[in-house]
């Protein structure tokens, strides 16, 4: 695993523009490497995710697929032990319940049943998340869901610069990971984005470790948990009550799988404070397990309980008004920040 | 339609009684410490058993044609399919006794076998087996090698999505694949009519334009026909093909099934291939009494040396049951 992580430098990069030239390098160096899903062709991923690889690599290694997740997700699959490193396209990961077999199945159980003699190297991507009215079957999440089920990494980047390094970690790792981009984190032009959707990015190839999670503001009041797009509405509160002089720490996760609960419990043990950030379902998740980990380590750590601001347990909604109305907006950050700071 | 040679006809013959001493034997161990109170998970052998006795033909004659870096994926009655393909039979024994010595280091059992050396796999999951075969083909041809991958899966499978979904995509990439359909008359308890809307899964085949046989009368010799076209179609770069078998299953769905739903129950046993083969070698003079006997006393002798080596391998350390979970880890 890389040591040093290489200077971020001047270059501008979208998030997806970042990911796209991980897969671009390491098609370069690995011929192994092959890309393969629906519209990842001539149409380059409907959420970019893989722009100009098609001109660039050709069509035996970037494959437009029919509309079979079954079939080629399994191919993938067998390609992979087979030892090649297929980067596997789900387009939305609410689609996974066509699929869902090969994936929880097969791809992350060959390893383990085989007694750790066939690998499955393999990269499934996946657009995760919502916030523009795509309703119930096109804007879910779902982390929580693939980090229940063993035998694969899950990664969220939320930024470039994360986005290529955990991309090339991903692609080099000898198991299977599963990459879940955030629409609203790609920095895609038709859709309204933050502010750190663009952002510098080396040219050169690097890794961010898998299992790594990364202290993005320090703080020393409260700890704010959380992963992909939520990371910068956290980030934005943490900059606001800065001005009423609350100080959060917020900790971008960026894999589910392995958790870094030894970067949850560090900074708990030093703010006594968490709020956990989530854009996935509330129960049985994430949220609840970043709590476990501070609990069942030392519940001594908390000053006041622990509060979570995820999706309520209900299908995401059309309407704007409904969906804004479960998401994990910055207001309900701030409210939540303020519920453990209450005295 | 050439006729089958006389060495060939004995190697099939060979591995067909192989196949049946295996079974039995495993079949006898299963048993053998289940009594009085019959308990599925108890004994040296626990679990859900699928035997492969009756469809002896279908692995014989399919897995002559290939070589070990051919794949073959097949389903949670895999024995036959393995012994042909040449998975090492102490290794698969132990597998299905649960020892660390197993091909899984006893963490896959009898549904869940892998061979990296031979490029065999199987799957617990009806017709999931199929995609993983496209896979392998898929990287096989990358590679510029001319190995081919074979997926088995019984007529249940045809009618699950991920069967028509394979046929599909292998035939529109023209990927070096045979799709086997195994069809044994029974999904568990439910005969073929009572599922399947056409006569023959080859009609399914020519739907995407993929050359389809449906080989009648369990016989052996007519699939080692059948799959040396297909086997050699795919090799030469000319795609995928189907081959549905029509086959036997000798025994229960799984071992402990006392079968009340099959009203050929009694006359199962007049069907079975391997008397039926054997006469036929006889009358041809291929085989004598004495070369029969010889065959036999090998495969019993290689089943039995495939159970003590199980038999006396290791059980796993129960404090490594988190091992493997991924790869890279220790």
């Amino acid at each position: 695993m890389t040591a040093t992580l290489p200077q971020t430098g001047s270059r501008r990069l979208s998030t997806a523009k970042a990911m796209v030239e991980a897969i671009s390098q390491e098609m370069q160096r690995d011929e192994s490497v092959f890309v393969l899903g629906e519209d990842v062709g001539a149409y380059g991923g409907i959420f970019s995710s893989t722009t100009g690889l098609l001109d660039q690599f050709g069509p035996t290694r970037v494959l437009d697929t029919p509309i079979s997740e079954t079939a080629f997700i399994g191919l993938a699959i067998g390609a992979a032990v087979e030892g090649m490193r297929p980067v596997v396209e789900l387009m939305f990961v609410d689609f996974m319940g066509v699929c869902l077999d090969q994936i929880y199945n097969h791809m992350a159980k060959i390893h383990y049943e085989s007694g750790g003699h066939v690998s499955v190297p393999l990269v499934l991507t996946t657009a995760v998340g919502g916030g523009y009215s795509d309703g119930a079957q096109h804007s879910q999440c779902l982390w929580g869901t693939f980090a229940h089920l063993p035998g694969m990494k899950v990664v969220a980047p939320s930024t470039p610069y994360d986005a290529k390094g955990l991309m090339t970690a991903a692609i080099r790792d000898p198991g299977p990971v599963i990459y879940m981009f955030h629409k609203g984190v790609m920095g895609l032009a038709w859709m309204a984005k933050n502010q750190r959707s663009i952002g510098a990015v080396p040219e050169e190839p690097y890794e961010i470790e898998i299992g790594k999670a990364n202290v993005v503001r320090s703080g020393a009041d409260v700890t704010v948990v959380t992963i992909s797009l939520s990371v910068h509405h956290a980030l934005d509160v943490a900059e606001q009550l800065a001005g009423e002089g609350i100080s959060c720490e917020v900790i971008d996760l960026r894999s589910i799988v392995p958790l870094d609960r030894a970067a949850i419990r560090a900074s708990v043990a030093k703010t006594g404070r968490l709020v956990v950030v989530d854009e996935d379902y509330a129960s049985f998740g994430l949220s609840g397990e970043v709590i476990a980990s501070v609990v069942e380590h030392d519940p001594g750590l908390l000053r006041a309980a622990p509060v979570r601001v995820a999706v309520p347990d209900v299908p995401i909604p059309y309407a704007r008004e409904l969906e804004y109305a479960v998401l994990p907006t910055p207001a309900r950050i701030t409210e939540a920040i303020r519920e453990v700071m209450r005295p | 339609m050439g006729s089958v040679d006389s060495d060939t006809r004995i190697d099939l013959y060979r591995m067909m009684v192989l196949i049946r001493s295996f079974e039995e034997a495993i079949r006898a161990e299963y048993h053998a410490d289940k009594k009085p109170a019959w308990d599925i998970g108890a004994g040296l052998i626990p679990g859900e058993m699928h035997l492969s006795a009756g469809q002896e033909p279908v692995a014989a004659g399919l897995m002559a044609h290939l070589r070990p870096d051919d794949a073959v994926t097949a389903t949670h009655r895999p024995h036959h399919l393995a012994i042909a393909h040449g998975v090492d039979l102490g290794a698969m024994t132990a597998e299905i006794f649960g020892r660390e010595t197993g091909l899984g280091k006893g963490r896959g059992g009898h549904m869940h076998l892998f061979d990296p050396a031979t490029h065999f796999s199987c799957s617990g999951i009806i017709a999931e087996g199929y995609p993983a075969a496209l896979g392998q083909a898929f990287a096989f041809r990358s590679r510029g090698s001319d190995a081919i991958a074979v997926a088995v899966a019984g007529e249940g499978a045809a009618n699950a999505g991920a069967f028509h979904e394979a046929l599909n995509l292998g035939a529109l990439w023209q990927l070096p694949v045979v799709f086997v359909v195994e069809d044994n008359d029974w999904g568990i308890s439910v005969p073929r009519g009572a599922s399947t809307s056409v006569a023959s899964n080859a009609d399914r085949g020519a739907a995407h334009g993929m050359p389809s046989v449906r080989v009648e009368g369990n016989d052996v010799e007519a699939v080692y026909r059948a799959a040396g076209e297909a086997v050699q179609r795919a090799r030469s770069g000319g795609g995928p093909s189907l081959i549905e078998i029509h086959t036997l299953r000798l025994w229960g769905h799984f071992e402990g099934d006392a079968q009340g739903y099959r009203p050929d129950l009694d006359e199962v046993d007049d069907h079975d291939p391997i008397p039926a083969y054997e006469a036929t070698l006889r009358a041809d003079g291929v085989l004598d009494e004495e070369g029969i006997g010889k065959i036999r006393t090998q495969a019993a002798d290689r089943v039995e040396q495939a159970i003590q080596f199980a038999k006396s391998s290791p059980t796993p350390d129960p404090g490594e049951a988190h091992r493997y979970v991924f790869a890279g880890a220790s």
